[in-house]
């Protein structure tokens, strides 16, 4: 089946659509015993019509799911260590350095040193943390938007959003996108603790189902070594609102509180 | 820049017939359970992968406690070997339904594989993506179900890597694509996962749909994997004709044609085995969505216009033909459903010169003769200025070979363009006649089906 040229540079053009020639129907055409009408055809799912792009597409999962099943083929490299100032996380694959390395030290908040999964994220972070200018609107207009792309809702407060996320998106209640500053060690570091994006007033004890901020890391707390906890409460003062440190200072006064 | 998934093809280790007998095999039984309406069964997946996966491994079936233990070592243990092995071995064990069904009884399991499925971590979340993968073949549906909520959170996290080519990512955006596309397919889909009615974890009430669409988009961003994942979901979605106005109004022609004219580009520049996999669902969205009375609504910013597109199928006309052609049918439904109500792309085909290349399709099969027979009664049935661009050319000699075909409905359509041709282009009967014409009709004349129009034909050919 041979192409007319001309039809590659036609593909790489511009958008646009021909001058349709005049339509000019004749009655005769359509009369008995010819029947032709043009017409846009549907196929529902189950139509004989799809059997064999069905099949292709089986066949081609069948294959895909033989190799999900067996083991990875990883190519191993000498071991190296990440290069970032203060991460000394090791490797011997580069797919594994790769990952380690978009995640933790790509889309990096340069006022807070968090970590985010994306740039969108971290846009949405350094916009609602560490605008000025957000935090004034935010008095008088809904800035809070909603994390899911496609989502046009705006909220008030990050609470408001975080419901919204959780009851409408169906998010985990628990959810933050951010990853902490330091790595505690070997196991997966993040807080399921909730973190305040307001500013502790009015009754001044934290509530479990408070706002989130654009944060999420969605893994159960491994227990943290006591003596940390402590020096967290210690370091950041109380008037500043934001920040891990600060609310984990608030929520183990708490805690302290209530074992004492 | 199309990225295939690194690792995904693996070294050959038989012979290449013994292959293609194999893959022969393969293919009459997936062709026989399609007709016993199989297809959805997940066991034909299953056995198949099982089979050659685990040879004389049998899964075992793990209980409440054997899980949670699992994924306590997958999540704190201090050992990554340890971690991924906990992994590991809940994969197997969820090859079966009563695992499946322990574990998302269990609380927080879905939680706790979400979170992987997020970490950073890349074996890890390789890992928890294969976890997922056993989940998506279950054939209990509320397996799957389970499953869907942790959607919106996984793509928003998911989303934004698309760009950066990261294996591990890529791998969960496509195990997700595929555990939709696994319960979008199942028989109670159309009526209770899709609706945007009124559920608010309904697959067409979140912005899934939108989501799918960026996924979609064409670009540097974009991969294979995970866009024929996305792309057979929304095809489940598209032809259960839930809501399909919402979706053309969330921009899917404007989406899925650009997105086909970057497979066409893609499939001039490379000879990767794989594209056609993406191109079948999209001609069917686009075929499926074209007959939805908002895409012709005139004037809308959201109709498919752009004769590019035309090119564009062509194109991968030309491919499907070299690597496929049992897809064939598919792109020539797609330039029907483009050209039925169209002037502009009728006009397109003649001014880019495409109906030599389409002629040239008619000897294929029955199925391909009767659809380009059909795409040419579209061209021609819009009048003489269109006719007129028809002739002279070989389309009067491809017309003689397709009257000696024996498949009444290849005839049957030869017929009709005929006709138009004889009513709109002057001198072509004459033509037909010179080019013994009458005998060809002839063969047909005790043709019930056919009898009628071929008399028709005869009287119009001889006496005008």
């Amino acid at each position: 089946m041979q192409l007319p040229p001309a039809l590659h540079a036609r593909l790489a053009g511009a958008p646009g659509s021909a001058e349709p020639l005049p339509v000019e129907r004749d009655p005769a055409a359509r009369t008995a015993p010819f029947r032709f009408a043009p017409r846009p055809v549907r196929f529902p799912r189950e139509h004989d019509f799809f059997e064999e792009g069905d099949v292709q597409r089986h066949l081609y999962l069948q294959d895909v799911l033989t190799q999900v099943g067996g083991a990875p083929e990883r190519p191993r490299v000498p071991e190296f260590t990440c290069q970032v100032a203060g991460c000394c996380q090791v490797f011997d694959a580069l797919e594994d350095y790769e990952h380690h390395y978009h995640t933790l030290h790509r889309n990096v908040c340069s006022f807070c040193k968090r970590a985010f999964p994306s740039g969108h994220l971290l846009d949405t972070h350094i916009l609602e943390w560490h605008d000025s200018l957000f935090q004034i609107l935010a008095e008088r207009q809904d800035m809070y938007q909603c994390l899911v792309e496609g989502c046009t809702e705006k909220f008030r407060t990050s609470r408001d959003r975080k419901e919204h996320l959780v009851m409408r998106h169906l998010y985990p209640v628990d959810f933050r996108f951010d990853k902490p500053r330091k790595s505690r060690g070997p196991v997966m570091p993040g807080a399921a603790e909730q973190v305040l994006a307001e500013a502790p007033g009015d009754d001044g004890v934290p509530s479990e189902v408070d706002a989130m901020e654009v944060c999420s890391e969605h893994v159960e707390p491994p227990p943290a070594p006591a003596g940390e906890r402590r020096a967290y409460s210690h370091r950041i003062p109380s008037t500043i609102c934001f920040g891990q440190g600060a609310s984990r200072g608030f929520k183990r006064a708490k805690k302290r509180n209530k074992h004492q | 820049m199309w990225s295939r998934q690194r690792g995904r093809l693996k070294p050959l280790c038989c012979g290449v017939e013994e292959l293609r007998c194999r893959r022969r095999e393969r293919e009459a039984a997936l062709r026989k359970a399609r007709r016993e309406q199989q297809l959805v069964s997940k066991r034909l997946l299953r056995d198949e992968a099982l089979e050659e996966a685990e040879e004389g491994c049998v899964a075992m079936i793990f209980g409440e406690a054997e899980i949670q233990q699992f994924l306590r070592l997958a999540q704190r243990g201090t050992e990554e070997k340890e971690r991924e092995g906990a992994l590991v071995s809940l994969r197997r064990g969820l090859q079966r339904p009563e695992t499946q069904q322990t574990f998302i009884r269990l609380e927080g399991s879905i939680r706790t594989l979400v979170g992987l499925l997020t970490s950073n971590q890349a074996l890890l979340q390789l890992e928890a993506a294969r976890c997922l993968h056993e989940l998506s073949h279950s054939e209990q549906s509320a397996v799957v179900e389970a499953c869907l909520p942790a959607t919106s959170y996984l793509l928003t996290y998911l989303s934004g890597h698309s760009s950066d080519f990261i294996s591990p990512h890529l791998t969960v955006l496509e195990a997700l694509g595929y555990a939709l596309s696994q319960l979008l397919q199942a028989k109670e889909a159309p009526e209770k996962i899709i609706p945007s009615a009124s559920t608010d974890s309904s697959v067409l009430g979140s912005t899934l749909p939108q989501h799918m669409l960026q996924l979609l988009q064409p670009g540097p961003k974009l991969n294979l994997g995970v866009a024929v994942e996305f792309a057979w979901c929304l095809h489940y979605i598209i032809c259960s004709q839930v809501n399909n106005a919402l979706l053309i109004t969330q921009g899917a022609l404007s989406t899925l044609g650009l997105l086909l004219l970057d497979l066409a580009g893609a499939v001039q520049r490379t000879e990767d085995a794989g594209l056609e996999l993406l191109a079948c669902p999209v001609f069917r969205c686009l075929s499926n969505l074209l007959t939805e009375a908002a895409a012709e609504a005139v004037g809308g910013q959201l109709q498919l216009r752009d004769e590019r597109v035309v090119a564009a199928l062509f194109i991968l006309l030309q491919f499907l033909l070299q690597k496929q052609p049992s897809l064939l049918p598919e792109g020539l439904w797609l330039l029907n459903n483009l050209t039925a109500n169209s002037p502009s792309f009728c006009t397109s085909l003649l001014s880019l010169d495409l109906i030599e290349p389409l002629l040239h399709l008619l000897s294929v099969s029955n199925v391909v003769s009767v659809l380009v027979l059909t795409v040419l009664c579209n061209v021609a049935e819009k009048g003489p200025a269109y006719c007129q661009r028809l002739w002279p050319g070989p389309l009067l000699s491809s017309l003689l070979d397709t009257l000696a075909f024996s498949d009444t409905e290849v005839v049957g359509q030869s017929l009709e363009l005929l006709q138009l041709l004889f009513l709109y282009q002057p001198g072509a009967a004459q033509a037909f006649l010179q080019q013994s014409g009458l005998q060809a009709l002839q063969r047909h004349e005790e043709v019930a089906q056919l009898q009628d129009r071929v008399h028709a034909l005869q009287q119009t050919a001889l006496h005008g």
